[in-house]
């Protein structure tokens, strides 16, 4: 059996046995939910109606009922986008790319980090669709053999890459993730007592039986669909990056914008896993599987990407006045002082000043530090996508067509309302799926289990 | 440029879609609902469309307007649009088209009377004339400052004056190479003028 170094923090803590992870991770799945969970749930659903409310009213009406105007034709529902996507990320970066590297901590985090990216996934993908004029031609966008003639896709657009990577993304996170849930549903099915959760969750498990076979077989997919979706972490945001980067717009118009929005991606997604899993931990008391070890490890990535992110910033700010265009020099400088300059500011504040604090062991080792950085980077990444959108559009090549963006209380309800829509897909989540990889975990339990390194370590 | 005042040598300059020939709006529209005729326009198909926006965004001009309501049926447009009475309907002009919300639109340069004038030259089987076909506003100009016509008909009105020394397009440097020339304003003035470019 592999045996790992004493000097190894355990990742999982307690004196646990295969049988005791299997309670824990069951526990919030058979018992029932405590009020916090009821609270929660009913703040979630009342801001999501209010979100679907807002977006019915935009179908209905218009999307003159958003704050948008001829100078600046996308917004908050593209910054939404670009913001959800992003967030996305992480759960990939963790269940594929940690993967194939082998790094054990995964098994407590990835689960988890997967549900959200296939939520943000979902969130995001409504923002494209709900943001056109007549979502009814939605169907467009697809290259669908049609009766309309000649008609067809413009392979140009940038707008259509996002279509073929999105939906590429989803697919695949999707499958990942399901995959890796079989043999917990299993579990789960093996121990329901009701006979409709029997039911649904022997329907979920697709008949697993958990022999020595169907294991390798799911190690090996597990692989080819690790090895799928890394390429994945890097084209999705690239691709989402080329709506600007292919434009001609300044600030838009930038060659470093492919790396830059993958590593800010990877940033944000890090923060927004941060922030549900330290509320996750304690309200499904699963401190013993998410341990502050896991923490240090997820800021030690918050503060690499934010970093990478800062420097971007600031190659795009020395290029602007470097490559001497005035179109570009202007627009950097308008960023920083022109009338959104408090969005700069807090992008600036947020992303990249406030997480270099991760460099003190104190800072990334406290979970409230830990809560409060995190949100702090999930505010400065969206407003990072709102100067990048609203900062170059409100202010491009002629005077005459400057202006201004102002949110309506529309602009404000869609947003909110998506992030309730998340929470309350990811509240549903938490009750009804098991939320730590318990199988995987299983397997990790004697080389890096608290109790079995003390053992080792004695004898 | 932030306070207007501080610049009082503003001219003032018509300003619709410039008809580029490397058309930034064309590219990025998802289904292809702007592209580009054999005759130089850019043209929009509003039946097309599916309303991202993207194309408005990429113009370099901001010429694009986009229909964010139902303007002939929303209420809070009943005071402003005429077309919403059946009586002052009648100013609406039969060529063209009402776009329907959540389209894109532009200055198509007065497509409709375009075809119009080139079946009219068909019919009466002779090659269609310089000026036989005015746009809206160049018919509508007092003092003739717009000239519609075929560039590439070496004997026309609007080839001569693109040709003039004066004549340069807005934004050049965007290299998006557009189909509307301007001329530059004639200024007599102490100050000297920069360098003029090409
Ligand atoms: S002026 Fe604008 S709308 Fe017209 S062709 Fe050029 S980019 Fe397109």
């Amino acid at each position: 059996m592999q045996k790992e170094s004493a000097i190894r923090e355990p990742l999982i803590l307690g004196d646990k046995t295969y049988h005791q992870i299997t309670e824990d991770v069951c526990a919030p799945v058979e018992g029932k939910a405590n009020k916090y969970w009821y609270m929660a749930f009913s703040v979630a659903v009342i801001v999501a109606l209010w979100g679907v409310g807002c977006i019915l009213y935009t179908i209905g009406r218009g999307i003159g009922v958003w704050g948008l105007n001829t100078t600046v034709d996308w917004a908050w529902d593209i910054t939404n986008f670009v913001w959800w996507v992003g967030i996305g990320h992480a759960g990939t970066l963790i269940s594929a790319v940690l993967l194939l590297f082998r790094q054990k901590w995964r098994m407590a985090i990835n689960r988890s980090a997967e549900a959200m990216t296939i939520f943000a996934v979902m969130m995001a993908a409504l923002f494209p669709g709900i943001h056109m004029g007549r979502i009814w031609m939605a169907y467009w966008v697809f290259p669908l053999p049609n009766q309309f003639g000649s008609l067809w896709v413009n392979f140009n657009s940038p707008l259509l890459w996002d279509v073929f990577a999105i939906s590429t993304y989803f697919s695949v996170s999707l499958v990942f993730w399901y995959i890796g849930l079989i043999p917990d549903f299993a579990t789960i099915r093996d121990r329901a007592v009701k006979p409709v959760s029997k039911m649904a969750y022997s329907v979920l498990s697709f008949g697993w039986t958990g022999n020595a076979k169907a294991w390798i077989r799911f190690e090996e997919v597990s692989l080819v669909l690790a090895g799928l979706a890394t390429p994945l972490v890097f084209s999705v945001h690239s691709i989402v990056s080329m709506d600007f980067a292919t434009s001609v717009i300044p600030g838009w118009h930038t060659t470093i914008f492919p790396p830059y929005f993958v590593a800010g991606a990877i940033f944000s997604g890090f923060a927004m896993v941060q922030t549900l899993l330290l509320i996750a931990r304690k309200v499904l008391s699963l401190e013993s599987y998410i341990t502050v070890k896991h923490i240090e490890y997820m800021n030690i990535v918050i503060v690499i990407t934010g970093s990478i992110v800062g420097v971007a910033y600031l190659s795009e700010l020395f290029i602007s006045w470097y490559s001497g265009v005035e179109y570009e020099g202007y627009a950097f400088m308008n960023r920083a002082t022109g009338p959104y300059w408090w969005a700069y500011a807090s992008m600036m504040t947020c992303n990249v000043i406030i997480p270099q604090l991760f460099w003190f062991k104190g800072i990334r080792r406290s979970l409230i530090t830990s809560f409060i950085l995190s949100i702090f980077v999930n505010v400065g990444m969206w407003f990072e996508r709102f100067v990048i959108i609203v900062t170059s559009l409100h202010r491009d090549f002629l005077p005459s067509n400057w202006g201004m963006f102002h949110p309506t209380f529309v602009d404000v309800g869609i947003f909110l309302g998506t992030i309730g829509i998340f929470f309350v897909l990811f509240l549903l989540y938490s009750r009804f799926f098991p939320v730590l990889a318990l199988n995987e975990l299983k397997s990790i339990l004697k080389s890096s289990g608290d109790n079995y390194k003390k053992l080792h370590h004695n004898d | 440029m932030e306070v207007p005042s501080e610049y009082p040598e503003v001219g003032f300059m018509p300003l619709m879609c410039q008809h580029c020939n490397h058309a930034p709006c064309e590219t990025v529209c998802p289904v292809a609902a702007t592209t580009h005729s054999d005759e130089g326009f850019n043209q929009m198909t509003y039946n097309r469309c599916i309303g991202t926006r993207y194309c408005a965004n990429n113009c370099p001009y901001k010429v694009r307007r986009f229909n964010w309501f139902n303007y002939v049926a929303d209420s809070k447009f009943t005071n402003l649009n005429p077309a919403q009475d059946d009586l002052s309907r009648m100013v609406l002009n039969p060529d063209v088209v009402v776009r329907s919300r959540g389209v894109m639109e532009k200055c198509s340069l007065c497509v409709q009377r375009v075809q119009a004038g080139k079946l009219a030259a068909k019919k009466a089987s002779e090659p269609l004339r310089d000026g036989a076909i005015q746009t809206a506003c160049s018919a509508a100009c007092p003092t003739n400052a717009i000239t519609f016509g075929d560039i590439n008909d070496k004997s026309s009105k609007v080839r001569t004056d693109a040709m003039n020394d004066r004549a340069y397009h807005l934004l050049e440097e965007v290299g998006v190479k557009p189909n509307v020339w301007y001329q530059t304003k004639v200024r007599n003035s102490m100050q000297t003028a920069a360098e003029p470019t090409a």
